[in-house]
């Protein structure tokens, strides 16, 4: 008989979660600007708030717009749902508030979005939530860094920015031993390149802002449910397997199974903590997600592309570049990771070094001159955009992180990291060489 | 008297979980025992089961003997499930109820109504059909634990709603995906468990002889756009049954009370004369 037929990736990408506008017809996703529902009568109002009917109530909560980003990027993910959120960093925490409460501990990869580190390390714990941080390459470090008290194990596919990739499905398996879940920010690679679902991962999570978007224009974040970590068995997730008097007594894990996480993540984490998208940035990332699989085409084209150059420069006589890292290299540590992990690219971001900063700074100067001459990569702070980027970590992104967090993070004073966008590649590789001109001659 | 308390039932001898909806079961309440299809559990009806429960019905959504929660091993025929279903009544204390099965689950209660028909006050028939035979590759998937089988299962069980495309797609629950969610559902199943039950639909000849025999009435919700059970053969098997009366759904598949809970909790509502607690 015929195989089962799903819809592929790519038509996923512009299809899922929407059909036409029952109402009007319209193809795009309409943007539901309304915080609220008019309810078709009072039983119907009494069955949504006791989660006896599905559908929408106030916006704060769950909003058709959003929906569709939520469904979309649930599907992509291979994920049984997800929920939006304001931002990355909301979606983060959403996911942390959900699994845990004071008292509950976290095992981290060291090498993270410096924001991420930023709650983790300092504001969380002032909620009775602590982090213990490891070198996401030592899988004995990682095992023994659980405790009883350990709820999750965190981890990004590629370190920011010192890429690292994270051996998704050995760290599954740890956190699995010890019967908890393992949540993948998935911001660098997007499901175009990695589904840690598929690699045994239990949550994942991004910045919507980044290359979903992928215009720089809306902050968003999402956490996606795998549905496949069982809850009931662990028997350390009580917010999922007890009755919660904040819906009478709903059991989650009980009424949802594989869907537990996120309708309890929806239904408190979102009534309660509030962190919402709006329906206009849902609308924005949306139109970002129907041109993921080309943009990110684009983006690894260029980034092979650039390093390439880069290669070049580190290895001609009086090239500028001191060091280059991108996990598609030959020399990067964790190359045949990456090979079987991201086989579709290893994500369009590169970090690297200059040649003979000089001054004793550790290359701190030579990287200012470096960023201030370059004309067509612009200096901030964001990834993913269809702009190519540049920033100084040591002095911003990470500039929280003493010198010890520092070299545990992969960041060296004379890192520059880069976020390769879809201008003209010879434009862009233009651009570099002069400005690593101007760095060099002092 | 029937019991308030199912945290330790036993059907049989065998450990059986039950979800009631979100509230204890009420003796006062009339019942309505929820049965899922093949390769499924009680989850099936998260999106009734609450409903059901704070609208004047006790509700025993089951895990039947194999699946989910439940203990036991996976009964090997639609007649020892429509049996079962009655020992549950038994074990539970319950006189009557009213039974409300999806695909093989549908098959049991069609099948206790007719044998056993002073037990069941009512049936309410989800996604179901006179026959329902397996393809041969499918049966042999399943039975070899092979994942190809779910996959199948629920690329032929959802309509436009779970597949997406130009006319379809958007979940009714907002920000869940129903293909990978169904995936989920039944890939926590055991190995061997879906073979069992799919021998089981595939083995049952006696719908229409057991239609012709139930004596009460008989709702038929069914799927306009199911083609595991279409919805022609389900009227094929609603024109036997003395009171029955069909709701087709539109734009639904097989998995009704995902891809249209709203209009399966109206349909249910209306035959159970439900009203709110």
């Amino acid at each position: 008989m015929a195989g089962a037929k799903f819809l592929k990736f790519d038509t996923q990408t512009l299809h899922a979660g929407q059909r036409p506008d029952p109402a009007t017809g319209a193809r795009a996703v309409p943007i539901h600007l309304t915080s609220s529902y008019v309810f078709e009568n009072v039983d119907q109002a009494a069955a949504l708030f006791n989660l006896e009917r599905p559908g929408h109530i106030y916006s704060r909560i769950s909003n058709p717009t959003v929906a569709v980003l939520e469904e979309r990027l649930a599907t992509l993910e291979g994920g049984v749902g997800a929920v939006c959120t304001a931002s990355g960093q909301a979606a983060l925490t959403l996911a942390i508030m959900t699994l845990m409460g004071t008292g509950g501990h976290i095992v981290a990869s060291a090498s993270i979005y410096g924001g991420s580190r930023n709650l983790l390390a300092y504001t969380l714990p002032r909620f009775g939530i602590t982090t213990t941080f490891v070198n996401p390459r030592d899988l004995d470090g990682i095992r023994a860094a659980i405790r009883p008290e350990t709820r999750l194990v965190f981890g990004e596919v590629l370190g920011n920015p010192g890429l690292e990739v994270l051996d998704v499905p050995s760290v599954a398996a740890i956190a699995h031993d010890a019967g908890i879940p393992l949540l993948i920010d998935s911001t660098f690679t997007t499901p175009y390149l990695c589904r840690p679902f598929d690699h045994g991962a239990d949550l994942v999570m991004h910045s919507c802002t980044k290359w979903l978007g992928g215009h720089g224009t809306a902050i968003g974040g999402v956490v996606v449910d795998g549905g496949r970590f069982d809850w009931e068995a662990s028997g350390k997730f009580p917010t999922l397997t007890e009755p919660y008097a904040g819906y009478h007594g709903i059991d989650f894990a009980e009424e949802y199974g594989p869907a537990a996480f996120v309708m309890r993540a929806r239904a408190e984490g979102l009534r309660d903590f509030g962190a919402c998208m709006s329906p206009m940035n849902a609308f924005q990332i949306l139109q970002g997600v129907e041109t993921l699989p080309l943009r990110m085409r684009g983006h690894i084209h260029n980034t092979r592309k650039i390093v390439g150059f880069l290669e070049e420069e580190l290895y001609s006589e009086k090239g500028a570049v001191a060091w280059v890292s991108y996990p598609e290299l030959a020399d990067h540590p964790d190359h045949a990771l990456a090979a079987r992990l991201l086989p579709h690219g290893a994500g369009s971001i590169i970090s690297f070094g200059i040649r003979g900063g000089g001054g004793g700074d550790g290359g701190r100067e030579a990287g200012r001159r470096f960023i201030e001459a370059l004309t067509l990569f612009s200096h901030l702070a964001n990834v993913g955009d269809a702009k190519s980027l540049v920033i100084h970590p040591a002095s911003t992104t990470h500039a929280q992180l003493d010198a010890e967090a520092l070299a545990a993070a992969g960041v060296g004073e004379d890192m520059i990291r880069l976020s390769i966008g879809l201008e003209d590649c010879g434009d862009l590789v233009d651009d570099l060489k002069q400005a690593l001109r101007a760095a060099t001659r002092g | 008297m029937p019991l308030t308390d199912l945290t330790d039932l036993t059907v049989r001898g065998v450990p059986v979980f039950v979800h009631t909806g979100g509230r204890p079961l009420d003796p006062a309440r009339p019942a309505v025992v929820l049965i899922h299809g093949a390769g499924m559990d009680h989850g099936v009806w998260s999106l009734q089961s609450r409903y059901l429960a704070h609208h004047g019905r006790s509700v025993l959504a089951v895990d039947l003997p194999g699946h989910g929660r439940s203990g036991g091993e996976p009964l090997g025929s639609i007649a020892e499930i429509a049996d079962w279903v009655v020992a549950l009544l038994d074990a539970v204390g319950l006189e009557r109820a009213a039974l409300a099965g999806h695909s093989m689950g549908a098959l049991a209660a069609l099948d206790a109504a007719a044998r056993h028909g002073g037990r069941v006050e009512a049936i309410a028939l989800l996604g179901v059909a006179e026959r329902m035979p397996v393809h041969p590759d499918l049966l042999a998937a399943a039975r070899a634990g092979d994942p190809s089988a779910i996959d199948l299962v629920i690329g032929w069980g959802h309509g436009p709603r779970g597949h997406g495309g130009a006319s379809g797609g958007g979940c009714p629950v907002p920000g869940l995906a129903l293909i990978p969610a169904a995936r989920r559902l039944m890939a926590a199943v055991r190995p061997g468990v879906l073979g069992v039950d799919l021998a089981a639909c595939d083995g049952y000849g006696q719908a229409a002889d057991a239609a012709g025999a139930v004596g009460c009435p008989a709702l038929l919700v069914l799927g306009a756009q199911d083609r595991m059970t279409p919805a022609k053969a389900g009227r094929a098997l609603a024109s036997r049954i003395a009171s029955s009366q069909v709701v087709v759904v539109p734009q639904a598949g097989h998995m009704l009370m995902s891809e249209a809970p709203d209009a399966v909790l109206d349909a249910l509502a209306a035959f159970l004369s439900l009203r709110r607690d």
